[in-house]
């Protein structure tokens, strides 16, 4: 009970859960339990069944595609506060990248298929999840599309600023 | 809204081009390189008194002259580092000088950075790419007067992490207990261990107080607009938001109109501009 009191405690000081009403914060920290990684573990592999989801309180975590013959490839990273994983969400449940502790990390773990329960119970927990967790995942679609821009690089051609 | 009409008459040192002669190249990145150029005496005062955000013109005897922002004071005497990057027929010819060389310089121009104006204020430098050049000088600046400065945050965004300008400045910088470094790549491989993604994922990340907070941003237009956008969302006002923009340039000091950029003229009412008083620049499409 103690470990659920405190993690319900860390989600309010999460800027995604923290307007997430008392009850909710239980019910999710229900599903948590504290995980620490050190430097340089794997969190999680690209494949596996996405049974877990996280929230980094501290250290920094980086999301890697393997792609045969060259070195991983860095997709994103990710720091304090922010929600790590959400292949739990979608069937079929499969992780898509590696995540790499890049220093001592320490996380929330919460049990998905324990979430998922709760959400299929109660659909305004689970639309209180949803709305929190889609703008997340939307910020993380516009953010890796402008990614695509390469906006560093030379515009061919063109009359204005290229910085 | 109207065009601003030149309101100053020519100066004759406006025109003038006084030869200055490299005395350092030193090859930053691939494309990329800081000459370190000696004023002759009668430059050398004008030189000392540059404000961080100005700029030069820089020519090169029989090719032609661009302007390049002052990336830094190297030492007594007016002597000026300009960081450029290679893109194209004057850039290249600059690129291909060496210690000794002479180089034409008129200059400096421009608004710069209002250093002076935001101590008191909490300051966040967003810089993109080789936008760190322009930015390089304003943050010697605070640090120099560091405690007239609230918190002082350098947010710095790079395409890979062989990209990374100034990496040595950046780690001297976050090595000082008063100020807050973090940089991150667009993309990264193998063995790098810092952030990948976009600058503006760490100014959501930054601690902000944003009633005390000002931003001073250069970097590829693109990504000061979603810096701009990023910096709103943390609830930083447009009137609290510098950018340092670029137009070509012919004159340099508001004469020809080649630069203009809704109602001004980047060469003399900027490079340097207050993001309420330039409210639509990230809207105007190409045609
Ligand atoms: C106030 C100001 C400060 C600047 N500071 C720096 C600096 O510190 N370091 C640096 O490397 N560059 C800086 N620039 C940009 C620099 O002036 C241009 O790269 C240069 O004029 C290109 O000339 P060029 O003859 O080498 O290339 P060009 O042959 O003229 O052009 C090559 C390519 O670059 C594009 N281009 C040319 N000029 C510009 C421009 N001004 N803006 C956007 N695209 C352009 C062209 O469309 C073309 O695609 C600054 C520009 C301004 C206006
Ligand atoms: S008015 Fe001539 S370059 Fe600005």
């Amino acid at each position: 009970m103690q470990i659920i009191d405190a993690i319900g405690r860390s989600l309010q000081q999460v800027p995604v859960f923290a307007d997430l009403s008392a009850d909710y914060h239980q019910l999710v920290a229900g599903c948590g339990a504290l995980s620490v990684f050190q430097s340089g573990e794997t969190i999680y592999r690209e494949g596996a069944a996405a049974d877990s989801f996280y929230v980094i309180r501290r250290g920094r975590v980086r999301l890697e595609a393997h792609v045969p013959g060259r070195p991983p490839c860095i997709v994103d990273s990710l720091g304090a506060n922010d929600p790590l994983g959400w292949s739990w969400l979608v069937p079929p449940y499969r992780l898509q990248f590696d995540a790499k502790a890049l220093e001592l990390t320490r996380l929330i773990r919460f049990d998905a298929a324990c979430l998922r329960r709760k959400m299929a119970d109660d659909p305004r927990f689970a639309c209180a999840i949803y709305e929190r967790l889609v703008p997340v995942i939307v910020g993380r679609l516009a953010e890796a599309r402008r990614q695509l821009m390469d906006l560093y690089g030379q515009p061919a051609g063109r009359s204005q600023a290229w910085r | 809204m109207a065009i601003t009409a030149p309101l100053v008459q020519p100066a004759s040192h406006l025109w003038s081009i006084s030869p200055w002669r490299i005395s350092h190249v030193r090859r930053e990145l691939a494309d990329t390189f800081t000459l370190t150029l000696d004023p002759p005496a009668d430059a050398a005062d004008a030189a000392a008194a540059f404000l961080p955000g100005q700029f030069n013109m820089l020519y090169v005897f029989g090719c032609g002259e661009v302007p390049i922002s002052i990336s830094g004071a190297a030492g007594e005497g007016g002597r000026l580092k300009h960081t450029i990057r290679a893109v194209g027929a004057v850039t290249r010819a600059l690129r291909q000088l060496r210690a000794g060389d002479v180089v034409g310089v008129r200059g400096p121009f421009g608004a710069g950075w209002p250093i002076d104006d935001t101590a008191g204020s909490d300051v966040v430098i967003v810089a993109g790419g080789i936008g760190l050049a322009p930015l390089r000088p304003a943050v010697e600046a605070i640090l120099h007067a560091r405690e007239r400065y609230g918190r002082f945050i350098v947010l710095y965004g790079a395409r890979s992490p062989e990209d990374i300008l100034f990496a040595r400045d950046l780690g001297r910088w976050s090595s000082r207990l008063d100020t807050y470094v973090d940089v991150t790549v667009d993309r990264a491989a193998g063995a790098w261990r810092g952030n990948v993604g976009l600058v503006t994922a760490l100014i959501a990340r930054v601690g902000l107080e944003a009633e005390h907070t000002v931003a001073f941003l250069c970097g590829p237009e693109a990504m000061m607009r979603f810096a701009v956008g990023a910096l709103a969302k943390r609830g930083v006002e447009a009137g609290r938001t510098y950018l340092s923009l670029e137009r070509n340039m012919k004159c340099g000091v508001g004469l020809c109109g080649r630069c203009q950029l809704a109602g001004h003229f980047v060469c003399r009412d900027g490079p340097v501009f207050r993001l309420d008083r330039i409210p639509n620049v990230f809207q105007v499409r190409e045609l």
